[in-house]
């Protein structure tokens, strides 16, 4: 008998098209997903070199980074020159090569890493890239995905393979239940506030325990979505019966004896007992706690309960890091983190732009209004969230709380498009970045959970997620 | 791609940890289809004012570090986002190389395909080279892929890994979607026993 394998181990063996005596692997691509900004100049090399898209139907095409949400984005003039022009340079692309393409008025049109997985490309135990670091994603499902560069997007388009060494093993396992008011974000969150921004560098982690298992695929999705915000290459969450009838029926899902044979196969998707891990790192479900980030990288995170940590508090490189985003984020030591009033509230992103996302939002707004004179936006991860979300009463609670009910994109999470903070603005925000300027030049960014800033939305400061409950 | 054998350049300090791809190329700049011309904004939020002045005191806006061609960074150097915007304006500011504890994965991977060598050593071994980087432009480190070494301005020799394909590619400035190309035959076949065995796919 062969011996034990990782669920990691199990997806990069059934697709390494090629191994070198250096242990270089050629690893086959099932699904290249691509969006307008870090694609233009691999297609560019494709013509210069005249070379074609090896597998075109493998390929899809989303524009989610540069479009504006606003519902008046139908009018070109909402968008600045350059976004029009890459936004065209991927709408000729796709035609010129022949790939599967959502353009801006398709209804179907988000974010890629929404996309992808809503309209069944993304399957269990498949290999998944995309020129985005969020590719991280569609790990929820089983499959092995991440993010790659624009010189790799352009390899993957030529060849459908990409150049791989295999990474190490890592386990994240959540035991037991988690209290009420905390979600796959603050997992996520606290995962990397225990390992650090670096801690998963050089490995693919798999997330297991009861508490994963107890998540949807949408709060699958966003712990696996900020693996990469701990370093980790890739995040896996084995399929289960959550995962099989979440595919189910979806529009590129399989049909028929072949549903039927990819479930037998998928069901095979585990990690075997006794495989080997060569990082383990396990925290009780019941510690978790509703979380904020307070500095300007990802692992800067604390329960809401907590107060400012002072420079003082850390070691190494890591004390002048902390010096810096105190003085960035405009806060003092000793802050007790639900007293920091904050401008703006965002919904949204690949990490909190689902369906269940915008529902926790809408259940801690219902009956409540967005404080005076703070700016809130919802900005759904597709049309077809948002189409829903409005079937469901959704978009009738967030706009009678008085926040503006978006069209949908990437938006503020990366603010390329014209939704962006001010200088010195502060933000409550479902993303995954609280680097500087990341929303805006010289904003300030908190990142929480979607109760926490429909919360912070009502109380105009950040807010225990469990005092609205 | 340019190859990469040997520099003997100026380095400039960076000593800080976690500096990420969103301050080494700023999203605004993302929205060009081209690979060139992201030198000039290349950490612009930290270069520049808002009105578009140098900041004085920021490394790169130093005299002595204006023409620098390594720099000399803190742990997780890279990390964030996966836009090769990043590379392509550390290398068309004139960086052909990054010494660093650590990087984040993508951004790794990325620099080599621009033929930029990112040096990973350890802690003290980086604080020792920041520290010559500080003595400014007539400490000048030299840098050898072939020997895989580092040598700061006093002589001091350190030796850094490197895997071994990645060093052929980037000595030899190769092509690597020509070199897969000449792997077709077994893409073709993986493909055809991979379309067997999943042809739901």
């Amino acid at each position: 008998m062969s011996s034990p394998k990782t669920l990691y181990d199990k997806i990069w063996d059934a697709h390494v098209a090629h191994e070198a005596e250096d242990g270089t692997c050629l690893l086959y691509i099932d699904r290249h997903l691509v969006h307008e900004v870090t694609s233009p100049q691999a297609f560019e090399g494709l013509r210069m070199t005249n070379r074609k898209v090896r597998a075109p139907e493998k390929t899809i095409a989303v524009p989610d980074h540069n479009v504006p949400t606003t519902l008046d984005r139908a009018n070109a003039a909402t968008m600045t020159e350059d976004s029009r022009v890459q936004v065209a340079a991927l709408d000729q692309n796709a035609k010129e090569f022949g790939i599967h393409y959502y353009p801006v008025s398709d209804v179907r049109q988000g974010i890629v890493h929404i996309v992808g997985p809503e309209q069944g490309w993304t399957l269990p135990g498949m290999t998944v890239v995309c020129g985005d670091s969020h590719t991280a994603t569609h790990g929820a499902f089983g499959a092995l995905a991440h993010g790659i560069g624009t010189s790799e997007v352009e390899h993957v388009l030529a060849t459908q393979t990409l150049i791989q060494k295999k990474s190490k093993n890592m386990k994240v396992e959540i035991t037991g239940k988690l209290r009420p008011g905390v979600t796959a974000k603050d997992i996520t969150m606290s995962v990397i506030g225990a390992t650090g921004t670096a801690g998963g560098t050089g490995y693919v982690i798999e997330y297991c325990g009861e508490a994963i298992r107890d998540l949807s695929m949408e709060g699958r999705m966003t712990v696996c979505n900020m693996a990469i915000e701990g370093g980790a290459r890739a995040g896996l969450i084995a399929p289960d019966q959550k995962t099989f009838d979440y595919c189910m029926g979806r529009p590129h899902a399989p049909k028929g004896a072949q549903w039927e044979a990819a479930l037998t196969y998928w069901k095979t998707l585990f990690t075997d007992e006794g495989a080997h891990f060569d990082k383990v790192v396990t925290l009780k479900g019941e510690d978790i706690a509703p979380s904020v980030t307070w500095g300007t990288s990802p692992e800067d995170v604390l329960p809401i309960t907590a107060n400012v940590p002072a420079p003082s508090d850390f070691e190494g490189g890591k004390v002048d890091a902390v010096a810096r985003s105190l003085d960035y984020m405009g806060l003092k030591p000793g802050t007790p983190l639900s007293e920091i009033e904050i401008d703006t509230v965002f919904i949204g992103s690949c990490t909190n732009g689902r369906i269940e996302d915008l529902r926790a939002a809408a259940a801690i707004l219902k009956g409540h209004k967005v404080k005076d004179g703070m700016r809130a936006m919802v900005v759904p991860g597709s049309g077809l969230v948002r189409a829903q979300a409005e079937e469901e009463g959704l978009a009738d609670i967030f706009k009678e709380a008085g926040f503006e009910w978006r069209l949908a994109g990437c938006s503020m999470c990366l603010a390329m498009n014209p939704d962006q903070l001010a200088e010195g603005e502060r933000c409550a925000s479902t993303s995954n970045r609280n680097f500087e300027g990341r929303q805006g030049y010289k904003g300030r960014t908190h990142l929480v959970s979607p109760g926490m800033a429909a919360a912070a939305a009502i109380t105009g400061k950040l807010t225990d997620v469990r005092e609205m409950m | 791609m340019d190859k990469f054998d040997t520099l003997t350049g100026i380095a400039a300090p960076m000593p800080m940890v976690n500096i990420d791809t969103d301050m080494i190329i700023p999203k605004q700049f993302l929205k060009t289809i081209k690979r060139s011309g992201l030198g000039v904004n290349l950490f612009d939020e930290m270069r520049y004012d808002r009105e578009g002045n140098e900041i004085a005191d920021f490394v790169l806006n130093q005299p002595q570090y204006r023409e620098a061609e390594i720099l000399v960074a803190g742990d997780n150097f890279g990390c964030g986002s996966s836009r090769e915007h990043a590379p392509w304006a550390i290398k068309d500011f004139g960086i052909r190389c990054v010494i660093a504890p650590s990087y984040a994965d993508i951004f790794y991977n990325n620099c080599f395909k621009n033929g930029i060598l990112p040096i990973v050593l350890p802690q003290d071994q980086v604080d020792a080279l920041m520290k010559d980087a500080e003595k400014g432009s007539n400490a000048r480190m030299t840098i050898d892929l072939e020997a895989q070494t580092v040598t700061s301005s006093d002589g001091d020799v350190f030796s850094f890994e490197v895997d071994s394909f990645k060093k052929h590619c980037l000595m030899n400035g190769l092509d690597d979607i020509g070199l897969t190309m000449e792997k077709a035959a077994s893409i073709d076949s993986f493909e055809k026993q991979a379309s067997q065995a999943r042809p739901w796919v």
